[in-house]
């Protein structure tokens, strides 16, 4: 049940890769709620997708 | 007629495809082939088109298939050496107990919506993403930029999920570390 803060980080990592499994979502949650910097990792690796994204659009226009 | 696309727009929209290959191949002959083989292609069909920004979605469009292609064509290339390298940055990052090393735990970053950030953060972007490891770039912009799903990447470049995992999760973290050094100081 308890995952190290590595662990959470490759889970977040793989999440936009594939659905984690019930197991790994729960250990994952569980671990989100007390970590302050693994929660912040998730939503910056969120943004460097998003960021991707953008750059792209950015290319794509004037 | 103003929305029609001049020679002049159709040289730097040639530019600005050719600065996205080259991030994606890393080699300028192979980058000209495909923007040139894209351009071509797409012009044939221009008078389709009535406006720019139509016209510039889909030549990017055209662009990364022939990325791809060129990707594919030359799949053995990829190095998968640096997976064998033991992880520095990993190292840094966390203590023996693989918590966070104190002073390492990720402060939120203070980010503007992303279609809101300067000319200048964007070169930080490409700074970034040019000191990534070979490998780990390109399948990195595989995934965020031409956006395959994991399948095709693995089947593409023959490697394994898991090894493909491990390749993200490096890229991210290096990315992430040096747009947090380079541009979003932590407090």
């Amino acid at each position: 049940m308890i995952i190290t803060c590595k662990r959470a980080t490759e889970l977040l990592s793989q999440q936009l890769e594939r659905p984690l499994h019930f197991g790994e979502k729960v250990s994952l949650k569980c671990h989100l709620l007390v970590c302050r910097g693994c929660t912040n990792f998730g939503s910056q690796i969120s943004v460097l997708r998003e960021l991707s994204r953008e750059y792209q659009r950015q290319q794509g226009k004037d | 007629m103003s929305d029609q696309i001049d020679q002049a727009e159709i040289a730097e929209l040639r530019q600005q495809m050719l600065k996205f290959a080259m991030l994606q191949l890393r080699d300028e002959q192979l980058a000209e082939d495909a923007v040139q083989e894209a351009l071509l292609g797409a012009l044939k069909n221009i008078e389709h088109f009535q406006q720019r920004a139509q016209v510039k979605t889909w030549v990017f469009g055209i662009l990364k298939h022939k990325i791809v292609d060129v990707l594919r064509a030359q799949k053995r290339q990829l190095n998968l050496s640096e997976l064998a390298e033991p992880n520095t940055m990993e190292q840094l990052m966390f203590d023996r107990r693989e918590h966070w090393q104190s002073g390492e735990a990720p402060q939120a970053w203070h980010c503007p919506a992303a279609s809101a950030l300067s000319a200048d953060f964007w070169q930080v972007f490409e700074t970034c993403l040019t000191h990534l490891p070979e490998a780990q770039a390109r399948l990195f912009m595989m995934r965020e930029f031409v956006e395959l799903e994991a399948d095709e990447i693995c089947q593409l470049h023959n490697i394994s999920h898991s090894n493909l995992y491990v390749m993200l999760y490096r890229a991210r973290i290096r990315l992430r570390e040096c747009l947090t050094n380079k541009w979003f100081q932590e407090v």
